[in-house]
């Protein structure tokens, strides 16, 4: 751009950033690259400071310390109407005076364009809103409303376009159509896009990297499937989907495995997946998606084939959802490990209370530091649920999964 | 049984009807007497018809002059109390400052307190600082009573606005100013429309403060109330009438534009 940096390449760069009001803390600095041209989330529970991050790269928030850099371009001093970035904002934020056409041509006739006809027409027809230009925004539904918000800001053309939860108000089917248009726009225009939103499953959809913020500092940044087969924290691992984390102790190493003891059964661990520091003797905890489990009757036990993490265990719970069914085994690693068992060929033995053997590839164990909150990043209830009894853990597992 | 059934029907349009006709008589009286031709001074009985009062209705010696300074005065009033009005409605909505609880209640008291105290103590208040009574000093207490109005009614509709809208247009490139007068001020227009239209209305009709601050300026209400001692001149009644109609087709007229404005969108 103006001044060619080493980072020139970023659409937004963020040194040290930080934000707090008074003794509170809403974001801790921070250091974060979004490259130009990509699809960007920030994934964290309400509070986390997501959105405040999000209003320091538009200008609406002041940094307590730091910069903001956009495109190369030190704007850390520059008010909101002075940067080449345009959000879509939580509950849209629709001029409610203006009608349609009106709301989308606000930005250009801000800047002094004098026609802008054919850039609004476009810019609806992009949106499918055409025939609605003269609709006021109350007399649009919800799914509309967005989709205003969203030519509102792309006709600028800006640098990044920043979305503040932009489908949170939207119903469950509705949603899923407005991730796919949304990124089908992001291609279309090839802007910048950063998203904040609390839901993962969204930000791993649209996202071609995910930034997750936990209590104002990001936890981990990567691609959606770099985040969910390799977590760093807890947190991580269980805001991003579900995981089965088993406190274990190493016992010993050879040949690049951590061989791990817990509830006096053996683990492998590939070294090179485990955060932690591993010394013979160290607690670490060991992480296995329910996905990659595969759960087998005791009777069958004989047909595992060798190499494999083995649990033996009990079936506490069972919920057939359709695609998959969900099973809660109480072993004696862990009083609740989640299995999910794909929906080919259902074997009848597998109902609650019968014995079982789960077992998985090392390969897909990851290690992380036995010295945080194991429940970190699971809600308020579920982690209620999950100390008080496995049943109730199960249902109210299956229970978000179904609502998912 | 059927006209028991029928009264049930009907019950809510008849007490609209009664309630109009209580509110209407008293205008009518006033419209039907400005065609009077009196016989004597009062123009309280009927005598017989006449438009006489209607072709000169400045026939009244100093009637014209009292309407006029009142209108002037309800007009600056209704300015000064709006600007004033308004800019303190954002200021108490928007801003956290010392003195701001203080100033939110002290709002409320000219509503509150009995207009006899205010304009008595607004009198003695101009007397000791050896202000001489007439236009300015009736200006500077009608804008001090309407100036409560206005803040309640804009504050009302500022608390109800979405700051959001604020941060959005300047996120699209709307300089502060441009903020202010594309979003901020179109959308608590119906506010300040409402604080000026009572200011007005308040100002118009004020007898009771106006009294007490207005030393040889005679405004409208005081003619009135001077000439009702000597005899009322009927074109008091044409004026009164001429308010009144005017008032209802700039209501009826606001309503019409609001409804197609409605219709159109």
């Amino acid at each position: 751009m103006t001044s060619p940096t080493p980072a020139a390449g970023d659409a937004v760069r963020l040194t040290g950033t930080a934000k707090s009001y008074g003794a509170f803390t809403a974001v801790h600095p921070l250091d974060l690259a979004v490259p130009a041209g990509s699809f960007f989330a920030l994934l964290g529970a309400s509070g986390c400071g997501k959105t405040t991050t999000l209003r320091m790269i538009a200008g609406l928030e002041a940094p307590t310390a730091g910069t903001v850099h956009l495109g190369g371009q030190d704007v850390t001093a520059l008010p909101p109407y002075k940067r080449p970035v345009n959000t879509v904002f939580q509950n849209y934020a629709l001029f409610p005076h203006l009608d349609v056409y009106e709301n989308v041509a606000f930005g250009l006739r801000r800047r002094g364009i004098k026609s802008v006809r054919k850039q609004v027409g476009e810019m609806l027809d992009l949106v499918q809103l055409g025939p609605l230009a003269r609709r006021r925004p109350h007399q649009l539904s919800g799914g509309q409303q967005q989709r205003v918000a969203v030519a509102r800001a792309l006709i600028n053309r800006p640098q990044v376009l920043l979305l503040d939860e932009p489908l949170g108000a939207l119903d469950l089917k509705l949603r899923r159509q407005m991730q796919l248009e949304l990124k089908r726009i992001q291609t279309e225009v090839g802007i910048t896009f950063v998203h904040v939103t609390h839901d993962q499953e969204e930000a791993m959809t649209m996202a071609d990297t995910v930034a997750v913020m936990n209590a104002g500092r990001v936890e981990q940044m990567g691609a959606p499937a770099d985040l969910y087969e390799n977590p760093a924290s807890t947190f991580v691992a269980n805001f991003l989907g579900t995981s089965n984390l088993i406190e274990a102790e190493v016992a010993g190493e050879e040949g690049g495995t951590l061989h791990l003891t817990s509830g006096g059964l053996r683990l492998s661990l590939p070294a090179a997946r485990c955060r932690a520091q591993a010394a013979v003797g160290d607690r670490v905890l060991a992480g296995v998606r329910p996905e990659k489990i595969t759960l087998a009757h005791r009777d069958d036990e004989d047909a595992i084939p060798a190499g494999r993490n083995r649990v033996p265990g009990r079936i506490v719970d069972s919920s057939f959802i359709g695609v998959s069914t969900q099973y809660v085994v109480d072993s004696p690693v862990c009083p609740d490990l989640e299995v999910f068992v794909p929906n080919v060929g259902r074997d009848a033995r597998l109902a609650p209370g019968a014995p079982v053997v789960l077992h998985w590839d090392p390969e897909h164990t990851f290690g992380l530091d036995a010295h945080q909150d194991i429940d970190a990043g699971l809600d308020g209830l579920e982690a209620e649920a999950r100390g008080a009894a496995p049943e109730r853990a199960g249902t109210a597992a299956t229970a978000e999964e179904a609502a998912v | 049984m059927r006209p028991t059934r029928w009264l049930r029907r009907n019950l809510v349009v008849i007490a609209g009807v009664l309630a109009l006709i209580y509110l209407m008589v008293p205008n009518l009286v006033v419209l039907a007497f400005s065609f009077n031709k009196p016989k004597g001074r009062f123009n309280y009985t009927w005598n017989h018809f006449s438009t006489d009062a209607w072709q000169h209705p400045c026939g009244v010696a100093g009637m014209c002059g009292s309407l006029t300074l009142s209108l002037k005065i309800a007009v600056y009033a209704t300015i000064g109390a709006t600007v004033l009005g308004t800019m303190t409605a954002f200021a108490l909505a928007r801003y956290r400052f010392r003195g701001r609880a203080a100033t939110n209640m002290l709002i409320f008291l000219p509503m509150a307190m009995p207009e006899v105290v205010m304009g008595a103590s607004l009198g003695t208040l101009f007397l000791n600082m050896r202000i001489r009574f007439g236009f300015w000093t009736i200006l500077i207490a009608h804008i001090m009573f309407c100036l409560s109005f206005v803040v309640t009614a804009v504050k009302a509709r500022v608390m109800s606005m979405d700051p959001r809208l604020e941060q959005a247009a300047q996120d699209l490139y709307a300089t502060p100013a441009q903020t202010f007068y594309r979003i901020t001020l179109p959308l608590a227009a119906p506010g300040i429309a409402a604080g000026a239209l009572l200011s007005f209305a308040l100002s118009f009709d004020d007898y009771i403060i106006t009294s007490f601050n207005a030393g040889n300026s005679v405004t409208f209400p005081m003619f009135v109330w001077g000439s009702a001692q000597r005899g009322t001149p009927v074109q008091v009644n044409v004026i009164g009438t001429a308010m009144f109609v005017l008032a209802v087709v700039l209501v009826l007229a606001g309503q019409l534009a609001g409804g197609r404005r409605r219709a159109r969108g």
